[in-house]
Order: structure tokens, then sequence, then C-alpha cells
């Protein structure tokens, strides 16, 4: 098994910590895998984009290429990552700032309105969850007992009592994929 | 055993320097590497060890020849600019046959360049170290736990040898995320070398540590004995592993992170139907040239791939001396070539 996720967005939305969740949902899982964040020296509102490999076996090469899967959080990321997607292969994607209308036929859609849910789940910082939600449901990489055990270990205490919603916005993501058959399928 | 833990690689540098025996960090700040002072600030006063963020490159490497003169276990970590101010201090260090370590987390240049991944620090690691006749001992890693690993190992041999020891890594080393299993944290020996300046002097003759010599004779004998010790390196330091076929059409030649990359590489060239061989020098001074040349006169066609116009090839050129053509393939100013492209270029040139 060999996962590779690219995820871009905008500084604030929690692309990193998106990537590190998941990569230590994928160490809790027993997994090995590499983490490589890039971002722009801002501290909001710059681009910024992780990739992750996940394996079950040696990781191999950390860089990727326009081999993996990807999470795009906002249009520029759109713009910039989306033509460079391999054909066949799976974007999740918030139609929230990006949109419905992709000029890909060739590649799996999972077009997530996730400010929108965010903001029903009483929360706009879980933009980050409910996309990762959306992939993890797209691929099964982890488990989401995993995702769950990660966040207690990456968020710091004060923040636990958020897990629960975390959690919750990681079910919306799922089942937005369960519910919509994957365009390009 | 403890568990794995999700660190960067500048942090297995610094943790793996203090479990290595590291009580003495001098440092500078510059980015891709500014995590490892950063640790070490954290870290060392809590176990009674010294850090010190000196006011320049030229002052910390100093620094750390004043510590290790002393018996102190020292180290300093910087990034290309950096270790280029750092030239003159490593040659004093070499000329006094002092002991220390060197991280360098290689990123673009020449000049301020940027602060993306680069592995053109490779003539600057195993040719540089200042001027005169010394060489720094160079090690590179390819994964988070070895970069924990070399690096803590870098003490003992840097002591081993009286010689600076480089752990050359990249921006991407820096700053990736892989699981590291990390081990207790060793104590420095508690006995000081016989050569150490310092207390405990009034039972023993004196000690000089000092790298001016007048008379040639005594400089020629001085550079002979650093000579015999990177003899005595090549023999019990020459480290490489090897991946892939055992009939290769194709020899890669790789270190660092651009093995990573051509680890991938092999694999997709394989699954093409184009057996290759990677080997990767984990020691780059000494080079594992006998290896190379020898699977070179096998496979007759060998490629190199580096994050830089062509430095490190120089080397794989030299251990095989001619005996077959060597192809580059390179990239640089911070950019990075895919596992497709170099599986891409292995299998073109079946």
């Amino acid at each position: 098994m060999r996962q590779e996720v690219f995820m871009a967005g905008i500084g604030g939305q929690g692309v990193q910590l998106a990537g590190q969740i998941l990569a230590e949902a994928a160490l809790e899982a027993g997994l090995e895998l590499s983490w490589f964040p890039l971002y722009s020296p801002e501290v909001r509102g710059g681009p910024t984009t992780c990739t992750l490999v996940i394996a079950d076996g040696p990781v191999g090469s950390p860089v990727v290429g326009g081999d993996a899967d990807m999470i795009l959080m906002d249009r520029a990321a759109v713009a910039m990552h989306l033509p460079g997607l391999r054909p066949g292969g799976l974007v999740v994607i918030n139609s929230s700032l990006a949109g419905t209308d992709f000029e890909r036929d060739d590649v799996k859609i999972v077009a997530v309105p996730a400010n929108e849910i965010a903001a029903e789940l009483g929360s706009e910082r879980a933009v980050n969850m409910i996309l990762l939600g959306a992939f993890v449901g797209a691929t099964g990489v982890v488990a989401r007992r995993f995702i769950e055990r990660a966040l207690h270990k990456v968020l710091p205490e004060r923040y636990h009592e958020y897990i629960p919603l975390n959690m919750a916005a990681l079910q919306r993501g799922a089942e937005l994929v369960a519910e919509q058959p994957l365009r390009g399928d | 055993m403890p568990e794995r833990e999700l660190i960067t690689g500048n942090e297995a540098a610094a943790e793996g320097a203090i479990a290595g025996g590291c009580r003495n960090f001098f440092g500078y700040p510059i980015t891709p590497q500014n995590r490892i002072p950063e640790y070490m600030s954290e870290h060392l006063p809590e176990i009674g060890g010294v850090y010190i963020q000196a006011e320049s490159e030229v002052a910390a490497i100093n620094m750390v020849y004043g510590a290790a003169a002393t018996g102190a276990w020292a180290m300093t970590t910087s990034s290309s600019p950096g270790i280029s101010l750092m030239q003159e201090g490593l040659s004093y260090m070499i000329g006094s046959e002092l002991p220390g370590v060197v991280v360098n987390m290689v990123r673009g240049g020449p000049g301020l360049g940027n602060i993306a991944p680069a592995q053109s620090d490779y003539w600057l690691a195993t040719r540089g170290a200042g001027h005169g006749d010394g060489r720094c001992l160079t090690f590179a890693p390819f994964s988070i736990q070895e970069v924990y690993d070399l690096t803590g190992e870098a003490f003992p041999i840097s002591q081993k040898y009286r010689n600076p020891v480089m752990i050359l890594a990249d921006a991407v080393l820096a700053s990736m995320r892989e699981p590291c299993q990390l081990h207790e944290r060793r104590d420095p020996p508690k006995e000081k070398p016989p050569w150490a300046v310092g207390r405990g002097a009034e039972s023993r003759e004196r000690n000089i540590v000092n790298s001016l010599w007048i008379d040639p004779q005594v400089l020629e004998e001085v550079n002979w004995r650093i000579e015999h010790r990177y003899q005595q390196a090549a023999e019990d330091e020459t480290r490489w592993t090897e991946h892939g076929a055992d009939e290769p059409q194709i020899l890669v030649c790789a270190y660092g992170i651009s093995a990573r990359i051509c680890q991938t590489a092999v694999e997709r060239a394989t699954e093409a139907g184009i057996s290759a061989r990677l080997i990767r020098p984990i020691s780059l001074f000494p080079f594992p040239s006998q290896v190379i040349r020898d699977w070179a006169e096998r496979t007759r066609k060998v490629l190199v791939v580096e994050l830089s116009m062509g430095q490190f090839v120089e080397d794989v050129r030299l251990a095989i001396e001619g005996a077959c053509a060597v192809e580059f393939m390179g990239r640089t100013g911070g950019a990075v070539m895919t596992p497709a492209e170099v599986a891409e270029r292995i299998i073109a040139m079946a």
C-alpha cells in the first residue's frame, strides 16, 4: 500500500495541521510515512502546501511530482495544482472557495462546500478536517480511530475539548463522499 | 522500547547530537536549520549543557574550537552561507587536531541563494574545510532516522580521528517529518582525552593545542599524522548501501535526499522492465570508491543523480577511473527532480 497526498491552501486554513494529523494517524496505524511542509514566510494568507507519503513498507521518495492525490482548499490552489494532477487521480476540492466548475474530466473530483458545512457545525476552523474527512472517506488511507488518537497527540491539551467537533467535521466530510458519486469514476 | 516519534530532520539532528553525547552547542541562526539551535536552547540547559548563540558563524566555529580544545564534546550547525563563513575555523581545528561536529542543512546557492533544498555544498563539505591539507570526515543521511543516528555517531567518530565531522543534509531533510526511533541519551566520557588543555595540568606535562608549525619538517609530520587518520577512516568508516537488481543494466549513484528519489525511480524502472541498482554512499569522505568501480565495470552504464550542477559526480568519475562513461542528471537552485523523471532517464539509458 502506498498513498501519496498533496495538500494546498492559504495560510490559516489549517493545511499543515491537517497534514500533521494525517501523518500522526498513519504513525498510530503502524505505517511508514514522510511529511514535507512548504510554505511562504507569511503567517496567514500566503500559499501553503504539504506532501505526505504513507506506505506499509519503505517510503522511498518523499518527493512525488504529479503522482499524488490532492486536497485543494482554495481557488488559487486549484488554479495552480489541479492541471498537474495525473489522469485518474483523486482530488478533494473546497467548493466554497473554488466553485464547482473545473477544467478536468479525467480525474476523480470530490467537491466539498467545506466553509458552509463548517459554519453549520459552528466553527469556521473545521474546514481542514471536513476536507480531510472527505479524503479519508474516499481513500480509506487510515481508519478514523487513528485520526482521533492523532488529534489527542497533536492538539495542545487546552484544545482537547474541540476533539469531538473535529471528529464530527471529519465524519461529515466522509459522509459527503459516500453521498456523492465520484465524478470521473 | 520507546515509541517512534514523528520529528523533523532538524529535531533529529539536535536530539541525535544530545543522545550521542554533545553537551555544548554554539551557533548562529540561518534558515532552514533554525529549529536545531532552538531545540538545543530548550534541551541542553536542562541537562547541564551549554548553549550559546554566537555573534556570528565565525564566532560559533571558534567557540567549538575552544570547547573542543578542553576535551568537551561540542558542535555547531548552519546552512550553506554560514558554513562558508566557518571554513577558516574548520581549517584551524583540523590543523590543531581537534574533534567537533558540524551539521550543514544545505540550501540553494551560490551567494545567499534561497532556502530551498540543494546538494551544491558537496565540494564545500568534502574538499573544503578551508585552506591547507585537511578535510572534514563527511556523512550524508537520507532519512530522518539516519539524521538522528549519524549525528549521534559523529561525536565518537570525531573524537577517534581528532578531526571535525560534517553531517551533510539539505532543506528537505531539515523540515521533513518521519517516524524516528529514539534511544537514551548517552553522557560523554567523564575522563578528558590526554591532549586536552585546561584543568588537571598540575599533575601532567602541559598540553598545547596549536596549528602553527614554522618548521616545515614538523608541519609535514603533523600533516602525515592527519593523513594516516584519514587512511584509517577509509578502512573503518567507509559506508554505503545498495538496493535493486543483482544483474543490473544500469548503475545509479546518488546520496542523501536524491537517493530517496532514486529508490522510487529504480522501482519504477524495474516495473517497466529495466533493471537497475542504486549505490548510495553514506560516507562522502571517505568515499566508497571500490564498490562503485566494481559495479560500474559490470554494468558499463552509470547514472549519477544529485541536486547540483555536478559535484558528487566527480567523485564517482574518479572512482570509476574512466572504465566507462558516466551520465549526469542534476537539478539546481532549489529545484528537485521527481522519481518519474529519473525513471525515464534510467529507461532511456538501457
